[in-house]
C-alpha cells in the first residue's frame, strides 16, 4: 500500500538528528522497554508472522504513523493484531481488566523466561524451497512492475517502473507481499541494482547506485 | 516539526505510558505474557546483544583473510561461528568498503537492522528523515555525519526490503598493522558498520 511508511525519496522531513553513539541510551523511556518486550512476546504466541506485523503498523493513518515514534508504531501494530486475532477485546483494552483468561491452547504458546534465549537465537528463518528455478540471472536487466497494491508490498514506490540490473540471487524466500495476507509462499529473491540517475534523474551522481531486494513477482525482463 | 523521537510530545508520551502500562497489566492478567520473560527480552538487548558483537566480526575479518573471504561468501555462517545468530540476523550479507566503493545501509519501509551484530537500532536510523533521504541523497546524509566521499568513489545504498540483513565491512584504518583483534574492535563503531561513518583511526579517541 502507498502508506505513510513508504518514505524513500520524501522531502521536507528536516535534518537527521543523531545522538552521539557513545551516549545514546538503548531505550529513551521506560515504556519503550515494555512496548518492545510486549511486541516480541505477543508475536511469539504465533498468531501472526513478521509481515502481518509490519502491515499492521503500516495500516495506520499516515499522519499518525509519521507523528508517532518507532515504539509508538510498534504499540499500535501490536494492539491492532491483539484485537483482530481476538486475544483481547475492545472492552478489556478500554478498562485494562481481563473479562476472561486466555484459552488453554493459547496459554500453551506463551513465551516463558526459559524459552527466551532459544526463541531469539532461532529467529524466523525466511528461506523456502521454490520448485521452479529462478527466472533471472546476474547481469540481466529487469523492470519493477508498476503496481500499487492496496495490501502489503515490499517493493517501495521509488523503484516501481524503473529498470535495474540483477546483481545477486538470495534463493527462495517467503514472499512478504502475500505472507502479510496469510500466504507465506516462497519466491526467488534478488538483489537489484538501480543507477541513482535512473531513480532520481540526471542530477544524481552518475557513480552511485541503490540496491533493493525484490522478489520475482515484482520484476519483468527488459528487452 | 523534525521528528527526533525523544524530547517532544510530552503529553502524548504520558498518554502512551498509561496505555502501555494498561496493556501490560491486561496481558499479564490474561496470562498471555509472563513478566519474567519480558524482563529477559529487555535484558538480552541491554547486556548481551549489541554493536560490540559486530565489531568483533569486523576485527576478525581485518586480521584473518580466510575469515574475511568466508564472511563475504557466507556471512550468516561466518558470523554464527562467532556465536551471533537469530532474530533479525537470520540471513546476513556483509558488504565491503574499498577505496572505490562506499556502502550505506537503510530500511526505507520500516527499520530493518541486523540485531545479532548491531543490537537494536539508534533513533536516527529509525527516523523518517534518514529513511527518506538515504536513498535519495546519500552523500548529503553522509555529510551530516561528517563523512565526505570523493566524487570518484561509488556510493552504494542498500535498502533492506527483505529479510536479508546488511553489515558494512569498513575500510581498515591505516597504521593498524600491529594491532590485535581487541584493539581493532575498539576502532569499529556502530555507525561505521551501518556505513554513515568511517572506522576510527588509532589514537583518534572517541
Amino acid at each position: 500500500m502507498n502508506g505513510g511508511h513508504d518514505l524513500g525519496g520524501m522531502d521536507g522531513l528536516g535534518p537527521i538528528i543523531a545522538e552521539p553513539e557513545a551516549t545514546e541510551p538503548l531505550f529513551h523511556h521506560e515504556w519503550e522497554k515494555s512496548a518492545f518486550a510486549l511486541t516480541l512476546a505477543t508475536a511469539a504466541l504465533g498468531f501472526w508472522n513478521i509481515d502481518i506485523g509490519r502491515h499492521a503498523r503500516e495500516r495506520q493513518h499516515p499522519v499518525q504513523y509519521l507523528s508517532n515514534t518507532y515504539y509508538q508504531n510498534w504499540l499500535e501494530g501490536t494492539v491492532t493484531l491483539l484485537l483482530e486475532k481476538g486475544l483481547v477485546s475492545a472492552d478489556e483494552l478500554k478498562t485494562g481488566k481481563a473479562v476472561s483468561p486466555a484459552d488453554a491452547d493459547v496459554l500453551a504458546r506463551v513465551l516463558t523466561p526459559a524459552k527466551v534465549a532459544e526463541t531469539l537465537g532461532r529467529g524466523g528463518p525466511a528461506t523456502r524451497d521454490v520448485a521452479q528455478p529462478p527466472q533471472y540471472e546476474v547481469g540481466q536487466k529487469v523492470r519493477v512492475i508498476n503496481q500499487h497494491p492496496i495490501g502489503h508490498t515490499r517493493a517501495p514506490r521509488y523503484v516501481r517502473g524503473h529498470v535495474g540490473v540483477i546483481t545477486g540471487l538470495h534463493g527462495g524466500h517467503v514472499f512478504a507481499d502475500t505472507a502479510a495476507h496469510g500466504d507465506p509462499r516462497g519466491e526467488h529473491l534478488y538483489s537489484v541494482s538501480f543507477a541513482a540517475t535512473e531513480l532520481w534523474g540526471d542530477d544524481a551522481p552518475k557513480t552511485d547506485h541503490v540496491l533493493v531486494d525484490l522478489w520475482e513477482p515484482h520484476l519483468a525482463l527488459v528487452g | 516539526m523534525p521528528h527526533d523521537g525523544h524530547d517532544h510530545h510530552d503529553n502524548s508520551f504520558s498518554e502512551t505510558e498509561l496505555r502501555v502500562k494498561a496493556l501490560e497489566s491486561l496481558l499479564i492478567e490474561k496470562g498471555l505474557v509472563e513478566p519474567a520473560a519480558l524482563d529477559a527480552l529487555i535484558e538480552t538487548y541491554e547486556t548481551k546483544i549489541g554493536p560490540r558483537n559486530g565489531a568483533a566480526v569486523i576485527a576478525r575479518a581485518w586480521r584473518d583473510a580466510e575469515f574475511k573471504a568466508w564472511l563475504l561468501e557466507d556471512a550468516t555462517a561466518a558470523i554464527r561461528s562467532l556465536g551471533y545468530m537469530g532474530r533479525q540476523g537470520e540471513h546476513m550479507a556483509v558488504i565491503e568498503n574499498t577505496e572505490k566503493v562506499h556502502n550505506l545501509v537503510v530500511c526505507t519501509l520500516c527499520s530493518c537492522y541486523p540485531w545479532p551484530v548491531l543490537g537494536l537500532p539508534p533513533v536516527w536510523y529509525k527516523s523518517a528523515p534518514y529513511r527518506a533521504r538515504a536513498v535519495r541523497d546519500p552523500r548529503g546524509v553522509l555529510q551530516e555525519f561528517g563523512t565526505e566521499i570523493g566524487a570518484d568513489v561509488e556510493v552504494k545504498v542498500w535498502d533492506s526490503t527483505s529479510e536479508m540483513r546488511y553489515l558494512v565491512l569498513p575500510l581498515r584504518p591505516a597504521g593498524t598493522e600491529d594491532m590485535d583483534e581487541a584493539a581493532l574492535a575498539d576502532l569499529v563503531t556502530r555507525n561505521s558498520m551501518i556505513g554513515v561513518e568511517m572506522a576510527k583511526s588509532p589514537g583518534a579517541g572517541t
